[in-house]
């Protein structure tokens, strides 16, 4: 009864599916109703949409379920006790990939309230603009007398009510610029606005001949539309980037009086106890009360080697179980984890780069106070020279919308568009606005090494030296465990075309290695300590036979696709390319003469890193940081511009400016050129619309400048540097 | 002349009936996924009744 008693979150269908319904209807049905949101990367046509669509609804728990192509996403509505894993079960059944997303986080900024709003402006911008211009087609065509001021009145009464909702986001910006006592673009915007409704209204009362309506309102359209675009690019990497977040659904598994249970990370307190299986996170910081295992910390230091877990070892946020199964128990959650302590160090890094202006701030800088000048001005030269207030007041509003920055406030926006669109497809995600300008002035390369040069996985390196009988037997061992080296030596010995040699009562030890028994004697392969051989410097395991000494085998890490090239087209473009890491120095230097960089420096701990970064940057480089590791987030901050790749954690995604989406590096390279170019369009445009100032301010000032002039003016230098822009390869 | 007096308040009321229309559409959600909705209307799944 009570379910039918809930009145309809929404009134048509359409709605239904859409965000800022399902937030809605969420809030309403919380109770009895759970909002299941799925990532379909593989769907692309309208019968995935009707396949996928027809089976949820098929699905007893689904009340409603719809399909964005766009988005390539899925939103259910399930009843209560309906799981993800159901749902992606059911779709993966139909031969579909699916992950799950995490609701909340998608949910939390899915309505674009803003764009929308943009978007409702500009349209009643075009709308108003385009009646008022077709009235002043008949004035400038020859209208006369009460005919002229009855359009002129009709003009006004269109005008003035669409510039009060279209233009107040030019008149917010400006009076916040103006209350701290700074000039940006919008203030000579507004001035115009203003100033040119003003005196066509006077000159309307006056039944005179010049009015400037339709150039405020096509003016305001313009500019909007340069906005608009602005904000669509933003909305799309948001977007992007939120839905890599949402794709880490944090969920920790609790045990409660021997019962374990999924609850979401939030839901965590001290002294939890939480069970992290091999492959999982540690979703808090803690101390190992049970469980021995092996973790890797490379997210957080850099090392590749893993460390060993044992009873009483504290464990931070980020780091992986390997081998067995751990309960830790909590002693730091949420905020007070060492993932987020990183956050102030990042916090000190920020405030070196926020001094940065762009490239707009800097035109409007110079613009700005020129305008109020020149408008100034040829109004006091007209008022002296005339006498006539009227004649110098109408002289300063031509001159105003004249300069007003309409194609500068599409120059950049519009090239940012068409770069980051350019970008976007070949897999990197730009999240800043200014990212691109600061790109293209880089001149040294700062790369991190483990998870960003390398995969992070390793690669058996002396297969070829050892002995063949030791390689079957350690294939035979290793493939029974999921422990990275492991996986590593049975990927390199059936490569190689070896058979496992004959074993039994293999058993694995976490935290150790793995034991079997062969003709009576007992085979270990693991860690130095357990084999009783000596650490070597670089990533290890051994095999030992019976009583024979053990063997070594040893390591490297597999380098990411397009290192090389990406590291050596930096290098081709003439920039300084500085490999900076946490991993002990063999590693690093080795990894260092294989990709040929001379730079390198090992060990470094996550303020170094920064502290270094600062250091160039003082000696006046424009850095590029690229890194991954939660020890890299400080230094991804304090850098001129950052890049980190898809599987980077999330705090080092956050920090950096750039995203690369796929897997490959080589990208990195190409985007500095295509930033260069963008940024060199950028001037293009601003040496345009300076030139076209050029010839019409002179007449704006002799006061030759009808309205036909001042709209033509502005619609032509619009378009072309709007084209101009879509040159951009 | 006089003929301006019935067409300018057409025109201007036709121009505001497409943007009210517009501004449905947007606060609709209508734009939320222009790529699925273009292909939706190719299948046939709802053509014998609407979709409950």
């Amino acid at each position: 009864m009570t379910a039918l008693m809930q009145p309809s979150p929404s009134a048509c269908p359409a709605c239904a599916a859409a965000p800022a319904a399902a937030s809605l209807a969420a809030r309403a049905t919380a109770a009895s109703s759970e909002q299941i949101a799925l990532s379909l990367p593989t769907i692309h046509c309208s019968a995935c949409i009707s396949k996928i669509e027809r089976a949820l609804g098929a699905h007893p728990g689904v009340r409603s379920a719809r399909v964005n192509l766009t988005l390539k996403r899925a939103s259910i509505e399930a009843a209560p006790g309906v799981t993800a894993e159901q749902i992606c079960a059911l779709v993966e059944g139909l031969g579909f990939e699916a992950h799950e997303l995490d609701a909340g986080t998608l949910n939390a900024t899915a309505t674009d309230r803003a764009g929308r709003d943009l978007l409702m402006r500009l349209a009643v911008a075009g709308f108003a603009s385009m009646n008022v211009m077709l009235l002043s087609v008949s004035v400038w065509s020859g209208a006369e007398a009460a005919t002229r001021d009855m359009f002129h009145w009709i003009s006004a009464a269109i005008t003035l009510p669409a510039i009060a909702f279209s233009g107040v986001p030019f008149f917010r910006s400006a009076w916040a610029a103006l209350r701290k006592r700074r000039l940006n673009m919008d203030v000579p915007i507004v001035l115009a606005i203003v100033l040119a409704i003003m005196t066509s209204l006077w000159e309307t009362m006056l039944s005179g001949e010049h009015a400037y309506f339709d150039a405020a309102l096509t003016l305001t359209f313009f500019l909007l539309a340069g906005r608009y675009l602005d904000h669509r690019t933003r909305a799309i990497a948001r977007s992007a980037a939120e839905e890599l977040t949402a794709l880490e659904v944090p969920r920790a598994t609790r045990l409660r009086e021997g019962a374990e249970e999924q609850v979401n990370l939030a839901e965590l307190r001290l002294g939890d106890m939480i069970l992290v299986r091999p492959g999982g996170r540690m979703p808090v910081d803690g101390e190992i009360v049970a469980g021995t295992s092996e973790i890797d910390r490379s997210l957080l230091t850099g090392e590749t080697l893993p460390v060993f877990a044992g009873l009483g070892q504290a464990v931070s946020a980020g780091e992986v179980n390997l081998t067995g199964p751990l309960t830790i128990r909590a002693t730091a959650v949420g905020a007070d984890t060492s993932l987020h302590r990183m956050a102030d160090l990042v916090a000190i890094a920020e405030s070196g780069r926020s001094r940065y202006t762009s490239l707009a701030d800097h035109a409007a800088k110079l613009y700005a106070p020129g305008v109020h000048i020149l408008a100034g001005l040829s109004f006091l030269g007209w008022y002296l020279y005339s006498w006539d207030i009227r004649t110098a007041l109408n002289i300063a509003a031509a001159v105003l919308i004249i300069t007003c920055p309409c194609a500068l406030g599409l120059a950049v926006p519009a090239v940012t568009t068409a770069a980051s669109g350019r970008l976007f497809r070949r897999g990197m995600l730009i999240k800043h606005e200014t990212a691109l300008e600061r790109l293209a002035q880089v001149d040294t390369v700062v790369f991190d090494k483990t998870g960003t040069l390398t995969t992070g996985s390793p690669q058996l390196s002396n297969l070829g030296t050892l002995p063949r009988p030791s390689l079957e037997l350690a294939l035979a061992l290793a493939q029974g465990s999921s422990h990275p080296l492991a996986q590593a030596i049975m990927h390199a010995a059936r490569a190689e075309g070896s058979v496992a040699a004959a074993v039994s009562n293999v058993t694995e030890v976490p935290g150790y290695g793995t034991k079997a028994m062969v003709g009576g004697q007992e085979v270990r392969l693991g860690r130095a300590s357990w084999t009783g051989a000596q650490r070597l410097p670089e990533t290890a395991t051994f095999l030992k036979v019976g009583t024979e000494p053990p063997v070594a085998l040893t390591f490297t890490d597999a380098l990411r696709p397009g290192a090389t090239e990406a590291v050596q087209a930096l290098m081709a473009q003439g920039k300084r390319v500085i490999l900076i890491s946490g991993d002990s120095a063999p590693a690093v230097e080795a990894l260092a003469q294989r990709l040929h960089i001379p730079h390198w420096l090992a060990e470094a701990l996550p303020a170094d890193k920064a502290a270094r970064i600062a250091a160039l940057r003082e000696e006046g480089a424009h850095v590029l940081m690229v890194g991954d590791g939660l020890n890299d987030t400080a230094a991804l901050s304090a850098a001129d511009v950052s890049i980190s790749p898809a599987s980077a954690l999330d705090a080092a995604r956050v920090a950096s400016d750039i995203v690369l989406l796929g897997n490959d590096l080589a990208p990195i390279a190409a985007a500095c050129d295509t930033a260069k170019s963008a940024i060199r369009r950028i001037h293009e445009n601003f040496r345009i619309a300076t030139l076209y100032n050029l010839i019409a301010v002179p007449l704006a000032v002799a006061g030759l400048c009808s309205p036909l002039i001042a709209a033509l003016a502005m619609s032509l230098s619009s378009m072309t540097v709007t084209l101009n822009a879509l040159r951009l390869r | 002349m006089n003929i301006l007096a019935y067409l300018i308040p057409i025109s201007l009321i036709l121009g505001g009936v497409g943007l009210v229309a517009f501004i449905y559409t947007v606060r609709s959600n209508q734009y939320d996924d222009p790529e699925g909705d273009a292909r939706r209307i190719l299948s046939n799944d709802w053509d014998d009744h609407p979709k409950p």
